[in-house]
């Protein structure tokens, strides 16, 4: 019997290890983004709100440039700051491409968020960085337009924080809703992204 | 032992044994790397009805380099938000991962709004690879 399961042993443990070693297929080709991609591509809802560059803050203003859109408010301690370092890190890697590349970041939080609030905190990170503000039912009406959830803690001192939708929206150069990069992307994703939407 | 009852009990241990061997140390082959879920059409009305069955896993998982990209369709007629994005009725989201990470996401189409992705590392040990074998038939025996 020993000799029996020994004879098996031999003759089936290394056929199946040959097979294990046998080479995979080739996987499938790399995604070409690294950000999320709709598809099929549509133009990108309006924003009817005010810039703070003291234009109105339409998309259509950015037609041939690619516009990287986010939502958040200026007194966001931890996930509005790293997007913003983010992005403007990835503006810096992109060298003179950069000229080419928008970023619009819109309050979650227009009670406290003016143009001259949102301009000098967005200018912290970048000064070619343009907020959208406006009424609260103007806020609502671009949130719900990009999905954009936000709720509201109010603190025992009366403060309040905004927890919000962190993903980034990529619009390419004709104004379509092309991709989203959800939050926690680093610089060179962003890069990688943007360097194929300003070739496309 | 009779000759028979020999070749019964080699069998009976062997093919497992084999079974082991190759589930443990043979590649893994996918047919795709993308995983795909759609939101059904008329899902809107039935939540509006007050229909609260759930019509997509409320956690799905991924594994890297197997199947790490989510691709999500929106079949309904309303948009949908799904996963980090916004969705037209008609469109889909492909959505690759590259960091073995929980993510949670804000989820129209679930009962409870929420949308949980769990990427897993690629299996390299044999033991992680018999483990992925095995969910993976399980979940598509439950499917």
């Amino acid at each position: 019997m020993r000799a029996a399961i020994h004879r098996f042993l031999l003759a089936w443990v290394p056929a199946a290890a040959l097979a294990a070693s046998a080479p995979a297929p080739a996987p499938a080709a790399a995604p070409v983004l690294k950000a999320g991609v709709l598809s099929p591509a549509m133009a990108a809802p309006a924003l009817d709100l005010a810039g703070t560059d003291g234009q109105p803050l339409g998309l259509e203003r950015f037609r041939g440039k690619v516009v990287l859109l986010a939502f958040g408010f200026s007194n966001c301690g931890n996930v509005c700051p790293i997007t913003l370092a983010t992005l403007a890190g990835a503006r810096k890697k992109l060298g003179s491409d950069a000229a080419d590349v928008q970023v619009v970041y819109v309050t979650v939080d227009p009670e406290r968020d003016d143009a001259a609030q949102m301009r000098k905190f967005l200018g912290s990170f970048d000064a070619s960085f343009i907020g959208g503000v406006g009424t609260r039912a103007q806020i609502d009406a671009a949130q719900k337009n990009y999905g954009i959830s936000s709720t509201k803690t109010v603190h025992a001192d009366g403060g309040y924080s905004i927890g919000h939708s962190s993903s980034i929206y990529l619009i390419d150069r004709a104004g379509r809703l092309a991709a989203v990069m959800p939050y926690g992307h680093p610089v060179d994703d962003f890069v990688h992204d943007l360097k194929i939407l300003l070739r496309g | 032992m009779r000759p028979g009852l020999r070749i019964v009990l080699l069998i009976a241990l062997g093919l497992p044994l084999l079974a082991v061997l190759w589930a443990g140390f043979a590649p893994i082959h996918v047919a795709s790397r993308e995983k795909l879920f759609e939101i059904p059409k008329g899902t809107y009305a039935r939540r509006s009805a007050g229909d609260l069955v759930e019509i997509l896993p409320s956690q799905i998982r991924l594994t890297l380099g197997l199947e790490d990209v989510l691709v999500l369709r929106n079949l309904d007629e309303v948009p949908q938000v799904f996963g980090p994005s916004i969705m037209m009725p008609g469109q889909s989201l492909r959505l690759p991962f590259e960091r073995a990470a929980r993510y949670d996401f804000v989820c129209t189409a679930h009962v409870s709004g929420q949308l949980t992705i769990l990427v897993e590392e690629e299996p390299v040990m044999p033991w992680s690879k018999i483990r992925w074998r095995v969910r993976e038939w399980w979940e598509k025996r439950e499917a």
